[in-house]
């Protein structure tokens, strides 16, 4: 053969997933069919196969979900913090048990590669568990007041009740992890809803409450689509409502509840911006840049999907990220070399392709990574557009997709000021060598997330959340406590 | 980056304040995304026939080294055999690309190894510390080159550099530069010079960095990371810093650089997450053993172990390679 660095296909095993034909409703810690014996199918993304037919929920089956969340809410609020942490521990153990089989379950429903999926989104959903396991008989220590609404509250922070969630395809466990962890530690019980495209590794973690032990209803899945969501956001004995996704929806949801006593966080949209000064260090940037954008594809909230470049770095730059990107390798993502998988659906795919459509028709240059995308399934290649100003659409709507567009800037000033100009809030990144100019512009940026000299760096330990249009309250840490505690 | 940076190699060299501010004019490195490329690159997997071929061309990479105080000409010869015939049940395994030895068993080196295309490089310039009278390098050049060594691996005074006297580490490499030439009796010609920077001593990845623009401009044929004989030797991380600054001094002059790092690589596994980092921060111009070496003892055997496996599906053992 030539260059032995092609790469020959490294592919990880299916094996070691069992996927059955079909799946119910996983309420009160057993399955069941939908009431009206409504069935959606989950397909492979990267191959359009059939992976199984998931249960759809209607309300009969959410109103059945609410109650036993409801029944179990008394008794395991009532747990000692110590005693819940034990179950929260041993869901943790056993996520890093099958941590592998969990991996390829999710890039076989999701698309995204099995290198992110094995060491990125499965290691964090562990140790999400394990975060909030501490958390768990610590409440009264974490600088949070005494209920404010309960005068019987005593001493501890009180959980809120029943909490719905809703939750999106691009990181399917792991936002089930980011919900469902601070959710039982502070005492709650949750009904899940997790996104109609992804339901495979939410319905694996309810095998996994069962091998835990988890009292019956603390947790329970109700997969479907939007009408599932809407039922359960609208059910009146949910106590708190929490939603990942977009933009749109969560106005939805906000107009929904807005009167009833339900509390609320939402993580919505964003349109990141990534900074890059011209002292920065360049190759660790477009390293950064790269990771960014295409990181799961660039379905990912936090995307840093408007790059800001200085113009008097702007050519080298755009060089050397043009190099990096086309050693970059998309295709079948359970490939261990796969950099870039599959867009998660068609609708999302076409989404991509109106945006990037409109970017071109607004005349923006547009630059796609060459080569063959396989036949089957959803793919984009990786793609950036320069000649971008803040009025194409491209640069103010949110693609969500592996498309960087290109801008820059003279000053400092100039740089904070096209980051703010958007909708949304949510994440930033900053690149400098200068310490003082890179707090400088962080305090300036008006972002929940702002990372310095890195990208997409997640730890339980931090909070996140947006600004704006990218939604309210704070997910992850201690902040994250917040949002299930009655303070 | 560079043909911005670098309009002019002879005016960045033309002063000690010029080199100076060319070296920290050089965009910085980042340690925490540098070691995290790294480590990213490290998991490739590479696999079946890749890796057939990857092994081979690691073998054909390998400067095959003795550097103890108890080499021996016997050693040094047992050496050689084990270079010209690395896996005697198996002759097509191709050959390492040279042995590497103290400049006093060049001449036992070279005769040994006859005409077969194995090079000889000899350490020099008072290996291992540097710590020597700039003559003294100079002779121990000029005796290793008049021995016939076809490359010369010197070693950097670090505490020039250390102390910020660029332009002292850079004459002393356009000396040794000079002192690799053959006399016109012996072929003419040069030793290839391959310029040890000591890494681990230099602690920093913008060291690393402008050691290395520091050796490509005085001349260096080749940058190599280590002497194996200090606490830290080849890294990942490093590599890669070394491999970004030959990709961009040859965007900046056209010059194209070799990159050798050596110390610590021992097993199968290493040699591919180097040759991942080649391919994918300098791409197949640099995959060629005339572009880049790996310095290693027990690595061949254990390449030589993955290759009869691969060839025959089964392992073998330590029993059935050659110890020399």
């Amino acid at each position: 053969m030539g260059n032995p660095f092609e790469y020959a296909p490294a592919p990880e095993s299916r094996a070691i997933v069992d996927i059955a034909p079909a799946y119910g409703l996983f309420i009160d810690g057993t399955f069941a069919e939908a009431a009206d014996g409504g069935r959606l199918k989950t397909v492979n993304p990267a191959t359009e196969e059939v992976l199984a037919e998931i249960a759809v929920g209607g309300e009969a089956d959410v109103d059945r979900a609410v109650k036993a969340a409801r029944k179990a809410f008394k008794s395991w609020s009532a747990l000692p913090g110590a005693q819940r942490a034990k179950y929260l521990f041993r869901i943790a153990r056993l996520i890093q048990e099958h941590a592998r089989e969990l991996a390829v379950l999710e890039s076989i429903d999701n698309g995204k590669p099995i290198r992110e999926s094995r060491d990125v989104d499965i290691p964090l959903v562990a140790a999400h568990f394990f975060h909030y396991a501490g958390w768990a008989d610590k409440l009264a220590h974490a600088g949070l007041w005494r209920s404010r609404t309960n005068e019987h509250s005593g001493a501890d922070p009180k959980p809120i009740g029943v909490a719905g969630q809703v939750i999106p395809w691009n990181f399917p466990l792991l936002m089930l992890a980011w919900k469902v962890a601070p959710a039982l530690a502070c005492g709650n019980t949750v009904v899940l809803k997790p996104a109609e495209t992804t339901p495979l590794t939410a319905l694996r973690f309810a095998e996994i409450c069962v091998e835990a032990g988890l009292p019956n209803g603390v947790v329970n899945i109700v997969t479907g689509a939007g009408e599932t969501g809407r039922a359960l956001i609208a059910h009146p004995d949910v106590d708190k409502v929490a939603f990942t996704g977009s933009t749109a929806v969560g106005k939805e949801i906000a107009r929904t509840i807005a009167g009833t006593r339900k509390r609320v966080t939402l993580e919505l949209g964003g349109k990141a911006a990534n900074i890059v000064y011209d002292d920065a260090a360049i190759d660790s940037a477009v390293d950064g840049i790269v990771e960014g954008i295409f990181f799961n594809g660039g379905q990912v909230c936090c995307a840093g999907s408007r790059l800001l470049v200085q113009e008097s770095v702007a050519d080298e730059l755009l060089a050397s990220l043009t190099r990096r990107i086309k050693t970059l390798r998309v295709g079948d993502p359970l490939d261990k070399n796969t950099d870039v998988g599959a867009i998660n659906s068609a609708a999302q795919l076409s989404r991509i392709q109106e945006l990037v459509a409109a970017g071109e028709a607004e005349g923006a240059e547009r630059w796609s990574l060459a080569g063959e995308l396989p036949g089957k399934g959803f793919w984009f290649p990786p793609t950036v557009f320069t000649g971008v100003t803040q009025a194409h659409r491209i640069a103010r709507d949110e693609i969500f997709g592996p498309v960087l567009t290109v801008q820059t800037f003279r000053t400092p000033a100039e740089a904070v000021e096209k980051a703010n100009n958007t909708a949304y809030g949510l994440s930033a990144g900053v690149w400098t060598e200068k310490g003082a100019k890179a707090l400088w512009t962080a305090q300036r940026l008006r972002a929940g997330v702002v990372w310095t000299n890195t990208f997409n760096k997640f730890d339980p330990a931090s909070p996140f959340g947006g600004f704006k249009e990218s939604g309210f309250g704070r997910e992850g840490g201690r902040h994250g406590l917040e949002a299930y505690l009655d303070v | 980056m560079p043909s911005a940076i670098l309009a002019d190699p002879a005016e960045v060299t033309s002063s000690e304040a010029a080199l100076r501010r060319f070296l920290h004019g050089l965009p910085g490195v980042d340690r925490v995304g540098t070691e995290a490329r790294a480590a990213m690159l490290a998991t490739r997997s590479i696999k079946t026939d890749a890796k057939v071929a990857a092994i081979d061309l690691a073998i054909r990479m390998i400067d095959l080294t003795t550097l103890e105080g108890a080499d021996t000409p016997g050693k040094v010869r047992s050496l050689c055999a084990k270079a010209l015939h690395p896996d005697p049940g198996a002759p097509d395994t191709p050959r390492p690309a040279a042995i590497c030895v103290y400049g006093d068993l060049v001449a036992e080196a070279k005769a040994a190894l006859g005409d077969f295309g194995v090079h000889v490089a000899a350490v020099a310039t008072a290996f291992p510390s540097g710590r020597a009278s700039l003559d003294v390098k100079l002779a121990d050049v000029a005796y290793a080159v008049a021995a016939g060594a076809d490359e010369i691996d010197m070693v950097i005074d670090r505490g020039a550099f250390l102390a910020g006297r660029y332009r002292d580490v850079f004459d002393e490499i356009v000396a040794v530069k000079a002192a690799c030439a053959r006399g016109e009796a012996a072929g003419g010609g040069s030793a290839h010079l391959k310029v040890i920077l000591e890494t681990g001593e230099l602690s920093t990845y913008d060291n690393v960095r402008r050691a290395s623009w520091l050796a490509m401009l005085a001349g260096a044929d080749f940058i190599k990371t280590s002497t194996g004989k200090v606490a830290v030797n080849a890294t990942l991380p490093v590599t890669l810093v070394m491999l970004q600054a030959v990709r961009d001094f040859r965007e900046a002059t056209g010059r194209q650089v070799g990159v050798k790092p050596a110390g610590g690589i021992r097993t199968t596994k290493d040699a591919m997450k180097y040759l991942v980092l080649v391919n994918e921060t300098v791409g197949s111009d640099w995959l060629d053993p005339d572009w880049f070496r790996l310095g290693a003892s027990s690595l061949l055997n254990d390449l030589l172990m993955q290759r009869q496996k691969l060839a025959t599906g089964r392992y073998s053992g330590p029993d059935y390679v050659t110890v020399d």
